[in-house]
Parts: structure tokens; sequence; C-alpha cells
């Protein structure tokens, strides 16, 4: 049994190009031809199965338009029909469908190659949730593959924030949603032999009160980034519970889409687990991605 | 794959069914007119010109002859497959949401909704085989759910009756004598207004959708609970592929607030779920909002969706598809 599987090329729109060019025959002179539109002329299908339809309308503006649609038919080998689908398939059109438009095009195979998206690769979700559930234990043995020293590029000895080379490197650069304030007072530091401006208020590295302020509301505050889109509040307490009691923990969420945005914030009660947390933390790799965990606030040393 | 896109309809989609071979594909949309197409090649076969109102729901009886429609302009009719006349009008007080018909098409089950102090109903009308001896009357109605009842379909042998809508319960009622048999617990049903139900190839379980982003596999005998998909978005649609172990879920956040975000945000893709895992497969995407309807071909090798932009696509699977390891 033939199946139609269309394959259908944009249809080409263009006058008739025969001996009678009636599409580009004067008013006066085509007069009588006006209201008469050639059959439909069905061409094919030849032996590569191509069917060539012709077929000619009216446009708005009263020229007629001749429009060839090609389209190839295919034996699919699979498709078994029971009879009475066979039957079905002659079926003559009725409703709408009758008088369909030449050009309305109802049907049409996307131009576009859907895929059946994976959420992840096939099999990897084991290990995933493995590395995520006991983190220290992780971080102890190291998870051979995913340690990667940023600051030497050595590769399964040891993780950024341990790397031996680690004060000969150069600052990493900062994220993008660093807050302006480690900018400026960088700056300031810098001194004055940088060409950029600094506002008065700020020069001279001096404590601003300012900034004083915010470091009092984000007492032992650390601060998570490049976390993975799926990470929410429960896996960062997990994952921070193990250094010391937590009093806060908050992903931040894109309010329109309702996905993390990728940085959140943890608040310890005490100083040192804090300090621990992000010693151990920064450069611990976390559901693919390397995290970086640094204080909330940047700290004047 | 390359989906075939299929633009007959001028308002949002309601609901797809297909027929018993597979061969034609039936759409419900809002716009007045139920259509009919070939499901290999996506070419329109014809419309059924009559309804008054947007078109909820559709059934099909199993030698395809006899095609139900239930509307919002009150009425069900039924219709001749193959010339697209109308056979006859179930009038009733207020909008038809679903039908179906049982197994050997001798009867139908038709809900109506809540309308101007009317509760909302489910009644069984009996099909005559010949459409001039048909009548309208009701052979059982049930009344007593609360606000609409989205979905009803037959139970194993036409002796129970399951339904599901907007108070979230799922509950089985005697075909009979209309007695409620059972009713889902509160602890494991859905939180949320129930959109969609739809059986199993052998009808020994079906899945329900419901607006709390989750879908729900039961048995429907027991009514117990057998799995649980979560998704991060409300669900609309749900169908059981009849080949594989794997359910397919469709949804998206509320038609009125799909403007107001991206079209990633708006979760339009259909989910693939493994049944039995119920974990995720994957997702296809393609519509720009939110599914409303999804089928699958009887064979399983093909699957149409039916979305709030007014197109249905209709996939036919790569042959890996058929080949996913979990």
């Amino acid at each position: 049994m033939a199946v139609e599987g269309i394959q259908r090329p944009p249809p080409s729109n263009q006058p008739q190009s025969s001996k009678l060019r009636w599409g580009e025959l004067e008013e006066d002179d085509g007069e009588d031809l006006d209201f008469l539109l050639p059959p439909p002329m069905v061409i094919g299908p030849d032996e590569n199965g191509v069917k060539r339809v012709i077929e000619y309308k009216f446009k708005e503006d009263g020229s007629k338009v001749k429009i060839t649609t090609t389209t190839r038919i295919r034996k699919l080998a699979k498709a078994r029909l029971s009879k009475r689908a066979l039957e079905r398939r002659s079926w003559a059109k009725f409703g709408d469908a009758v008088r369909e438009d030449v050009g309305s095009r109802l049907t049409m195979v996307s131009t576009e190659e859907i895929l059946l998206e994976r959420p992840r690769p096939p099999g990897s979700k084991a290990e995933e949730t493995k590395v995520a559930g006991d983190a220290l234990a992780a971080l102890g043995k190291g998870g051979a593959v995913l340690m990667v020293c940023r600051t030497c590029g050595k590769k399964g000895d040891h993780w950024t924030s341990k790397c031996p080379f680690k004060d000969l490197a150069p600052p990493p650069e900062g994220f993008v949603d660093r807050p302006a304030a480690a900018e400026t007072s960088a700056a300031g530091a810098a001194g004055a032999g940088k060409s950029t401006y600094v506002p008065p208020g700020m020069r001279g590295g001096g404590e601003r009160p300012g900034q004083e302020m915010r470091r009092r509301n984000d007492e032992n505050s650390v601060r998570v980034t490049n976390l993975s889109e799926d990470t929410r509040e429960p896996d960062l307490l997990e994952l921070f519970r193990t250094f010391g009691q937590v009093s806060r923990v908050y992903v931040a969420v894109d309010q329109k889409t309702g996905m993390s945005r990728g940085f959140g914030f943890v608040n310890f009660v005490n100083k040192e687990d804090a300090e621990k947390a992000i010693n151990k933390l920064n450069g611990y790799g976390y559901d693919n991605l390397i995290l970086r965990v640094e204080w909330a606030t940047p700290r004047a040393n | 794959m390359r989906p075939i896109l299929m633009k007959g309809h001028e308002r949002p989609l309601t609901f797809l069914k297909y027929n018993r071979d597979g061969d034609l594909l039936f759409s419900c949309a809002k716009d007045h007119t139920p259509t009919v197409w070939f499901a290999d090649n996506g070419e329109r076969l014809g419309t059924y010109k009559g309804h008054n109102g947007a078109v909820w729901c559709c059934d099909v009886s199993r030698d395809s002859a006899r095609l139900i429609t239930g509307s919002a302009d009150q009425t069900a009719k039924l219709w001749n497959v193959q010339t697209g006349t109308q056979l006859f009008t179930f009038n009733f007080d207020s909008p038809a949401r679903s039908v179906d018909f049982s197994v050997g098409d001798k009867l139908a089950v038709i809900t109506t909704d809540p309308f101007m102090e009317l509760p909302s109903a489910i009644h069984v009308k009996c099909i005559a085989r010949d459409p001039s001896e048909q009548t309208g009357e009701s052979v059982l109605t049930i009344k007593g759910p609360q606000g609409r009842i989205n979905r009803a379909v037959w139970g194993p042998l036409n002796q129970t009756l399951i339904s599901a809508g907007e108070d979230a319960v799922v509950r089985i009622w005697d075909a009979e004598t209309g007695k409620l048999l059972k009713e889902s617990d509160k602890e494991t049903s859905h939180s949320k207004a129930i959109s969609s139900l739809s059986k199993s190839a052998d009808g020994s379980h079906f899945l329900t959708g419901s607006l709390d982003k989750s879908a729900k596999l039961w048995d429907i005998r027991t009514l117990t609970l057998i799995k649980t998909y979560v998704t991060e978005r409300p669900v609309n649609a749900v169908a059981i592929s009849p080949l594989l172990d794997h359910v397919v879920i469709g949804g998206g956040q509320d038609a009125s607030s799909v403007t107001t975000t991206d079209r990633r945000a708006g979760k339009f893709e259909a989910k693939f779920f493994h049944k039995i895992l119920q974990e995720e497969i994957g997702g296809v995407k393609g519509h720009f909002g939110p599914i409303n309807a999804l089928a699958f071909n009887p064979d399983g090798r093909s699957f149409s969706s039916g979305g709030e932009d007014g197109y249905v696509r209709l996939h036919h699977f790569d042959p890996d598809y058929f080949n996913i390891k979990m």
C-alpha cells in the first residue's frame, strides 16, 4: 500500500509561461478568457515518485496565478493498514474540506527538526544524586574527574582553593552579579595610579558608613555563585549544614520564570563555620558546575 | 522527527481522538467545527458543521462509523463519520463537557457543566443502531459532584463510570444504578482541579492530569493510586502509550498569562515519563501555547498534540524513540 508521505517544497507562484501568456495579456485582449480557468492538471507520479499538480486560481486583485505543487510520494515500508482503513482512504471529502482553497496549506510538514529532548544523558542520574548526597565524602575522595584546579590547571591533585600557587595567580575575574562596591574598593585600593574615576566619597580606601551598615546585616553571610538551575534551597542547606548551624538559606529565583538565577546566600550562626565552608566548598564541583563560595560582602583585608 | 502541522482550527484545540485503526484523527476546538484528518499524512478529510459553540470533546465508535461530540452550545451530536451529516442531537440545559462511547457503542456517557444554578450531571444515553430510532432520553442521570465534571469514561465491562473534575476527586459510579462506589482519598488525590483523564489501551488503569502540576496513575477497579508524575507546569492533557511503558503529559502556564512571559518559561513541551519508573524521558517542543489535548495513535508509533495556539502537531516517532534505555 502506498501511503503518501508528503515532502513539499514551497509552491511556486508564477505567472503562466506557456504559449498562451494570459497572465500577462492586457485587460481588453484577454477579456473573453478572464473568467475561464484552465482545468487543474496532475502529472505523474513518475519513477522517482514525484507528482506535480498544476492548479490555477484568481488572486484578490483579479490576476490569475498558476500554482505548481510538487509532491514526492514515498512508500512507507511499515505502513500496514486494515481493509477498512484502506477503504476510508478513498472516502470523498466533506464539509469545509471539499472546497479547500488551493493555496490554503492547512497541513504542513514542519521545517524544524524536533527531537525528543532528554533531560540528561541516559544513566547519568544515579551518579549525580550520589555526589550531591554525601557532599563531604565526595570531597574527601575528590571525585577524580571533576577536580580541576582553575589556578594552575592541574587535574585530580587538589581543588582550586587548596592550590599551592594560589597566591601567585592573578585574582579571578569578577562575576557579573558582583556588587559594584567590590569594584570601586578594588580601584580605591589600587591607588591613584589608575586613571579610572573614583567618586570623592570612595577615595582614600577608608571605611565607608554605607558598607559598614551592609556588613552588619550580612553577618557571617556566604555567597554561593555558579549554582546549577536545579539547585533549590533545601539542596544548599544540605550541602552547608555539615559545616555548622545555618540560620538562613536563600537562592535567587527569577520572579517571572521561576528558575534559579544561579546564586544564593547562606548565613551561618558562627563565623568560623562560615569560614570553614568557604575554604572547603570554594571550587567544589556540585551538579557539574564548580561552585564559587565567598563572603557575601567583600572584606576589607 | 519532523512533525506535521495542521492548521484547520481558528481557536484553541480542546480534544483529540484517534479511531481504533489509527488512520483517522478527530480534533475538537473552540471554533465550532470538529475536523477529521488522515492520521498518517495530516490531510484534512472533512469537517462536521452544525455546532454553535466550542466543541469540548468527541468520541468515535469502534467501527469508525459514528462520531459523538459534546459542545458548549448545550448539545451533544451524533454524526456520520464518512459524510459529516448530523444524525441526532441531544439537547441539554447546560454545556456538554465530555462524551464517551461504551464498549460495544450501545451507550454513551455525556457530562454537563453546572450552569444557571443547575448542578453538573452525568447522563447515560442509549445509542440506537439505526439513527432514525434514536431518542434523547437518558437511561441514567447522576448528580452530586460539586463543580464541573471535566471527564467521564466507562469502566471495565461497562459496569462502572469514572468521573473526575474540578473538585479534584476521582469517583467510580455504578453504571446501572448510579450509586457512588468509590472515591479517591483526600491524601492521595490531586489537590487542584483534574483537567484530563485517559484510559490505558487495555482499560486496566487510567491517568489523570491536574492543575496541581502532577499526573496520577490509578487502578480502574480498585481506585488505588499506582504512580505519580510530577511536572513543573499545570497539566491539561495526558495520554498513555499503547506500545511502550510511557506516558505523555502536556500543559503549560495558564493561557491568560502566556503573553506576559518568555516562551521557554511557559513550558509548552509535551513531557514523556516512564510509566513505571516515574522518571522523565524527554520533552517534545513546538507549541507556542499550552497543550490542551494529547492522543496516542493506537499503534503507539505516533502521537498528536493540540495547543492553545490552534495547531495540531502530528509526530511520527523516530526509530530511536523505540530503543530508549532508562
